[in-house]
């Protein structure tokens, strides 16, 4: 069946097509309309790991603060679309605002960074992380800017014209719902995205990020320019993220900096890891994987109260539990990710490969 | 006017001096090697001289500065470095990581001509050219790491010990490839701490000591010197 479809690769193109747009009608009467907005969930994810993979998984650079940029979004959305300062900008005006400043952002914050590598770059970015966070928490006095913890409400939904996306519509008779259309919104968003990502890896900039992902001092002496080169790394991965979070924003309706905590990050990152370090299809697979499967372990609450009369171990902490676990799991048995490039994989499991090779070589050589 | 001149070179680690003023020069078409024991200071003062280190003192090449400029400008000037360790891009594969080198450059039929050619000079290279690098043995990389420093048509080549860490009779190899490429009219610097091989492919040297220079000239000069034979020719 693969075989089938890999030689017939325009067939397979339309096949997934229609699955993706059927997607959400398949799910909402076979789970449930709740699901269907987990589903919009998971392509939120999808575009911030996408985002994240550009400084992590191109260019190496491990930011554990990457859920700042989603805030800002999320935040610039709000103030230009909801009645916080009376203020009711169309979307596809402040979309791009958002993006461009968690792209400024992406700069700032990069710039003081760049000559940190591996954990001390971490370290920093998820201080930064926590620091727009707290100023979120805490920017309701003097000057009420975010409402503080109590968060921002009644932000504007995403409307074209007179058509809001948050209410249910009629289309020859058929009622589709808020969740479905926003579905359809995401989901073009994230193959713009995938799309955008796709073309910077094979790009230009796409191998100097490799170049100094792999040794930064090599990498100068190629006459890359590396303080330009990792910021614009930063810059990239950022404005997906504040793309993201305007739309969360406007798909919640509400936001509040509970939001955008450091666990977020982590969870972005380990979409990544999960999937396959720079991998586009792996990473996909990783967000979506992990917005799904916490989900579904909803379920295991209601079976235990079902088989044990009721709940013994709360699910929110057997998530964590699995997780980690799931985690130690991939890390041990397949470091490179569940849907690696061919390459990496190659990489991770050619220990043996090399250690012959070597050897082979020195004897040429002697020979 | 020579190619690289330098002087009164100075490089500080924080409270220690590694380089105390060195002066060098580097003609066109010369192979010039700077030898010395491990920790002398060989390294940093090419460091300094690509612009990786913060330095003191004047580093001219051809008739212009590079103080104060950054590695990927004298990059752009036309020096290659091979770094020590050669740093090759390991998860990169044998074909980018020399697509790497002709970064800067937009010619791109010269650049497929150039790699033939140095698919050419390392026939190794071009068995393995959809390897990844990471992959390569260790004289496998330096010979990727030099292949990859000639894509950008450097005028002056900075070797950082590329004996380092190789079987013997690997090095022996890698000294051939220099040679040839020098035959070819390329500029080298050659930083090395294996004495007895820089000092036989090489026109000129330098002897470093505890940061600054104790000897310098012909090398057939200095491998006859009888202080250097004692030090670093092992007699």
């Amino acid at each position: 069946m693969l075989d089938f479809l890999r030689a017939r690769p325009r067939l397979a193109l339309i096949l997934v097509a229609v699955l993706l747009a059927a997607l959400p009608f398949l799910v909402g009467a076979g789970l449930g309309k709740s699901w269907v907005r987990v589903l919009d969930f998971a392509l939120l994810y999808v575009m911030l790991a996408l985002g994240l993979n550009i400084v992590v998984g191109y260019a190496g650079l491990l930011d554990l603060g990457y859920v700042a940029f989603y805030a800002l979004g999320a935040y610039l959305y709000a103030w230009l679309a909801s009645p916080h300062f009376g203020l009711h900008l169309p979307f596809w005006a402040v979309l791009p605002v958002g993006a461009l400043l968690a792209g400024v952002f992406g700069v700032l914050l990069g710039a003081p960074t760049l000559r940190l590598r591996g954990d001390y770059l971490a370290i920093v970015t998820l201080g930064f992380g926590e620091i727009i966070r707290i100023f979120m928490n805490n920017l309701d006095a003097p000057i009420n800017l975010t409402n503080g913890p109590q968060g921002m409400n009644l932000i504007d939904p995403i409307a074209f014209g007179g058509f809001a996306l948050s209410k249910t519509h009629k289309f020859f008779g058929f009622a589709v719902s808020n969740a479905h259309l926003y579905y359809y919104l995401f989901l073009a968003f994230v193959l713009v995205v995938m799309f955008v990502a796709l073309r910077l890896q094979d790009s230009r900039i796409g191998r100097a990020w490799a170049a100094i992902r792999e040794d930064e001092v090599a990498a100068s002496a190629m006459g890359i320019n590396t303080r330009n080169v990792k910021l614009l790394a930063f810059a990239m991965g950022a404005t997906f993220g504040g793309l993201a979070g305007g739309l969360f924003a406007a798909f919640q309706g509400f936001i509040s900096p509970e939001s955008f905590g450091l666990m977020e990050s982590i969870m972005i990152l380990c979409m990544i890891v999960l999937g396959g370090m720079g991998h586009i299809p792996g990473v996909i697979l990783g967000a979506v994987l992990l917005t799904v499967l916490p989900e579904a372990l909803r379920y295991v609450g209601d079976w235990q109260r079902a088989m044990l009369g009721h709940v013994a171990v709360d699910p929110a902490d057997l998530r964590m539990l699995l997780f980690g676990c799931a985690l130690i799991l991939m890390m041990l048995f397949r470091p490179e990710g569940l849907w690696p490039s061919r390459q990496r994989k190659r990489e991770l499991h050619a220990a043996d490969e090399v250690a012959e090779h070597e050897s082979a070589s020195v004897y040429d050589v002697r020979g | 006017m020579s190619l690289l001149e330098v002087k009164g070179l100075n490089i500080h680690y924080g409270g220690i001096q590694a380089v105390r003023g060195i002066d060098l020069n580097v003609e066109e078409g010369e192979l010039v090697c700077l030898i010395g024991a491990n920790g002398a200071g060989k390294s940093s003062a090419l460091k300094g001289i690509v612009g990786l280190l913060p330095h003191g003192g004047q580093v001219h090449y051809a008739g212009a500065s590079l103080k104060d400029r950054p590695t990927h400008a004298i990059a752009a000037a036309g020096l290659a470095l091979v770094p020590e360790g050669r740093g090759i891009f390991a998860r990169l594969t044998v074909a980018e990581n020399l697509a790497m080198g002709a970064y800067l450059r937009r010619d791109a039929a010269a650049v497929r001509a150039d790699y033939d050619r140095i698919y050419a000079t390392f026939p190794r290279l071009a068995e393995r050219r959809g390897q990844l690098a990471g992959l390569l043995s260790g004289g496998e990389q330096q010979m990727l790491a030099i292949g990859r420093a000639l894509m950008s048509r450097p005028r002056l080549l900075l070797l950082d010990e590329p004996s380092m860490g190789l079987a013997p009779l690997m090095v022996q190899k890698i000294y051939e490839t220099i040679q040839a490429v020098a035959r070819e009219g390329m500029t080298i610097l050659l930083v090395e701490q294996n004495a007895h091989l820089a000092l036989q492919v090489s026109q000129r040297g330098y002897v470093m000591e505890s940061g600054a220079i104790t000897l310098a000239g012909p090398s057939a000069e200095l491998a006859a010197d009888p202080q250097v034979r004692v030090a670093y020719l092992g007699e």
